[in-house]
C-alpha cells in the first residue's frame, strides 16, 4: 500500500487560506491503513483547520467527504455535487489521488493535505515499512524475497557495503540492512548460492528512470 | 602486463607495495594539493586520490589525479558510484586515462547523508562491483556497458576497496572473492585496527586461493590524537577499533599522543607485513600527508623500487 502523513496545519493553511469555501476529501484506502487520511482523520482535519481558523477571528466553510478511493475515476465522481459548491478541494489522498481529482475537476483547485511517503506495509501497528520502489523488474526472486533496490540505502545489487554493522545501515542505525537481511534468509533457505553469481547492472529503464510509467490493457477495458 | 600501471609492474615483480591517500582541497586551490603531493614525492608507489570522500565536496578526483601526475606521481583514481550514472562514469575513465591517469579504485562511496551535501540525490546506478566489472569489460574486451565497442579504450589497473570488520562478518571473504571475480587487481582495506580479525580475514583470503588473483594493500590509518581515536570509533562507517587501542591513546600524555599515535601505525605496519598474502600497504594519513614519510621511514619502507 501507499503510506503517507499529515503535512503540518501551519503548511496546508499557507496553500488554503486564499479560499473561503473548502472540501476536505478523505480517502479510504491505502492511506486510511496507514492513519493519515481515512474517514477518521478527514474528521479530524477538517476539525482541526476549523479550531486554527476560528484562534484567527475567521470562518471558512470546512465541509468533509471521504471517497473509498481516491484514484479511480468511478469513486471519484462520488464527490461530484459537493466539489462545486467550494472553492478548493482539500485532499487527504496519496500523490495519486491529488492528480487524479485535479484530472476529474479541472477546473478546481486541488491542494494536498498528505505528504506520499512510500510502497510499504504495516509491519505492526503503527510502525509502517517501505519496501518496494516499483522499480518494474522484481528482482525478489533472488534476494530470498528482501529487495535490495528498496532495503538498501545504496541500491547494492552485490552484497552489503563496509557499513554494515550488527545488521543496521550506516546511514542509520534505526535502518535495518537490507542485505544483512537478504543473507540470514537465504541461509535460513538453505539458498546462500543464490548470491555467489554476479549481478550486472540494473536495468532502470522499466522504472521512473524512463520517464512516468503507464499501463495500458485492451482486455480490461469496457 | 594487463594495464600500464607502474603499480601493476611494482605488484608483478613481487615488491612490498607502499600507497597513500592524498584527499583533495575544499575548493580550488592548486598549491594545498601540490604541497600535499610534494610531501608524498618519491617514498610511494602510487598516491590514491578521494573522490569527495564522506561526500563532502572537494575538487575532482580527475583533475587532482591529473595536477599529482605532472607533479611526478602515479595517481590512482578513486571512482564512487554515488554521484554519478554510469554515462558520467565510463566518460571520466575515458577522460582520466587520455589524462594518463593509470590505476582505478572502484567504490560505492559513503552514503550522502554523511557529507555536507544531505539533501542531493544518491545516484547508485551502478554498485562497486558493477564498476570493477565495467572498467574490465573496457580493457580486456573493449566494450563499454550495453556492447558497444571503444576503440581506444582505458587499459586501467583495477582497484576495489574491502572492509574485513563489516558485518556479517562470515560475507567479507565472500565479498573479497565477488570483487576479484569481477576484475579487482589489487584492493585495499578499510583501516587496520582490530588484527586479530584482519589475520583470520586474510587467512580465509589465502585459504580461497584469492590472494594469488589480487594484490592486497592493508589499510592504516594514524592517530592524531585520542580524541580523532574516539570521533573514528564512534562516527566512521565501517571502522572497528578495539578499546585498547583507544586506552593506550589516552594514558599518553596530550603532547606526545600525535607520536603515539605513528607508533602504533608503524607496529601495525610491521605485523601486517608478515602476514601471509598482504601485497602492501595503503596509508590513509588524513590531511596529515607530511607525516607519511616519517612513517615510512620508521616502518624500513621508504626506499621505493625502481621498476
Amino acid at each position: 500500500m501507499i503510506v503517507a502523513e499529515r503535512k503540518e496545519i501551519n503548511e496546508i493553511r499557507k496553500m488554503i487560506d486564499r479560499y473561503s469555501s473548502i472540501l476536505v476529501v478523505g480517502c479510504d484506502s491505502c492511506v486510511a491503513e496507514c492513519a493519515a487520511g481515512g474517514q477518521r482523520e478527514t474528521v479530524m482535519l477538517a476539525a482541526a483547520l476549523r479550531l486554527s481558523y476560528r484562534k484567527d477571528g475567521r470562518d471558512p466553510k470546512i465541509t468533509e467527504a471521504c471517497l473509498d478511493r481516491q484514484c479511480v475515476v468511478e469513486f471519484i465522481h462520488g464527490i461530484a455535487s459537493q466539489v462545486p459548491e467550494h472553492d478548493a478541494v482539500l485532499s487527504l489522498g496519496c500523490g495519486a489521488g491529488v492528480q487524479a481529482l485535479a484530472r476529474v475537476y479541472t477546473d478546481k483547485p486541488i491542494i494536498p493535505a498528505l505528504d506520499t511517503l512510500f510502497i510499504g506495509e504495516t509491519e505492526i501497528r503503527g510502525v509502517w515499512q517501505e519496501n518496494c520502489l516499483a522499480c518494474g523488474r522484481c528482482k525478489l526472486g533472488h534476494f530470498g524475497a528482501v529487495c535490495p533496490v528498496t532495503r538498501c540505502s545504496k541500491k547494492l545489487m552485490n552484497g552489503p557495503c563496509g557499513g554494515s554493522k550488527a545488521g543496521r545501515c550506516e546511514v542509520n542505525p534505526d535502518i535495518l540492512c537490507g542485505w544483512d537481511m537478504i543473507i540470514r534468509r537465504l541461509e535460513a533457505l538453505g539458498e546462500l548460492d543464490r548470491l555467489s553469481e554476479y549481478v550486472p547492472p540494473v536495468n532502470w529503464s522499466s522504472s521512473h528512470s524512463g520517464g512516468p510509467r503507464r499501463v495500458v490493457r485492451e482486455d480490461q477495458k469496457s | 602486463m594487463k594495464s600500464k600501471s607502474n603499480l601493476e609492474k611494482v605488484l608483478r615483480a613481487g615488491h612490498f607495495a607502499v600507497t597513500a591517500e592524498c584527499g583533495p582541497p575544499k575548493g580550488s586551490d592548486v598549491s594545498v594539493l601540490e604541497r600535499k603531493g610534494r610531501s608524498l614525492l618519491g617514498c610511494v608507489d602510487a598516491v590514491n586520490v578521494t573522490d569527495n570522500q564522506t561526500a563532502i565536496v572537494r575538487m575532482s578526483s580527475v583533475a587532482a589525479c591529473s595536477i599529482l601526475k605532472a607533479l611526478g606521481h602515479e595517481p590512482v583514481l578513486q571512482m564512487v558510484t554515488r554521484d554519478r550514472n554510469r554515462i558520467a562514469l565510463q566518460s571520466d575513465l575515458f577522460g582520466a586515462y587520455a589524462l594518463g591517469i593509470r590505476n582505478v579504485l572502484c567504490l560505492t562511496g559513503d552514503h550522502q547523508c554523511f557529507g555536507n551535501q544531505k539533501e542531493a540525490v544518491g545516484v547508485f546506478d551502478l554498485d562497486s562491483i558493477q564498476l570493477v566489472r565495467t572498467v574490465k569489460d573496457m580493457r580486456d574486451e573493449n566494450k563499454i556497458i550495453g556492447g558497444d565497442h571503444v576503440d581506444e579504450a582505458p587499459r586501467m589497473f583495477i582497484g576495489a576497496a574491502v572492509n574485513p570488520f563489516a558485518d556479517p562478518a562470515e560475507w567479507r571473504v565472500v565479498r573479497l572473492k565477488k570483487k576479484v571475480e569481477a576484475g579487482a587487481d589489487f584492493v585495499q582495506t578499510q583501516c587496520i585496527f582490530n588484527l586479530e580479525r584482519f589475520e583470520s580475514y586474510m587467512k580465509q583470503a589465502v585459504d580461497l586461493g584469492l590472494t594469488e588473483k589480487v594484490s592486497i594493500l592493508a589499510g592504516i590509518t594514524p592517530f592524531k590524537s585520542v580524541g580523532m581515536a574516539r570521533y573514528m570509533a564512534d562516527n566512521v562507517a565501517g571502522m572497528d577499533i578495539p578499546d585498547e587501542l583507544i586506552k593506550r591513546m589516552s594514558e599518553t600524555p596530550k603532547e606526545r599522543q600525535a607520536d603515539e599515535g605513528i607508533k602504533i601505525a608503524v607496529e601495525t605496519i610491521q605485523i601486517v607485513r608478515e602476514m601471509n598474502g598482504v601485497a602492501g600497504i595503503h596509508l590513509m594519513a588524513i590531511e596529515w600527508e607530511e607525516k607519511v614519510p616519517e612513517i615510512l621511514e620508521t616502518a624500513g619502507l621508504s626506499e621505493r623500487p625502481a621498476v
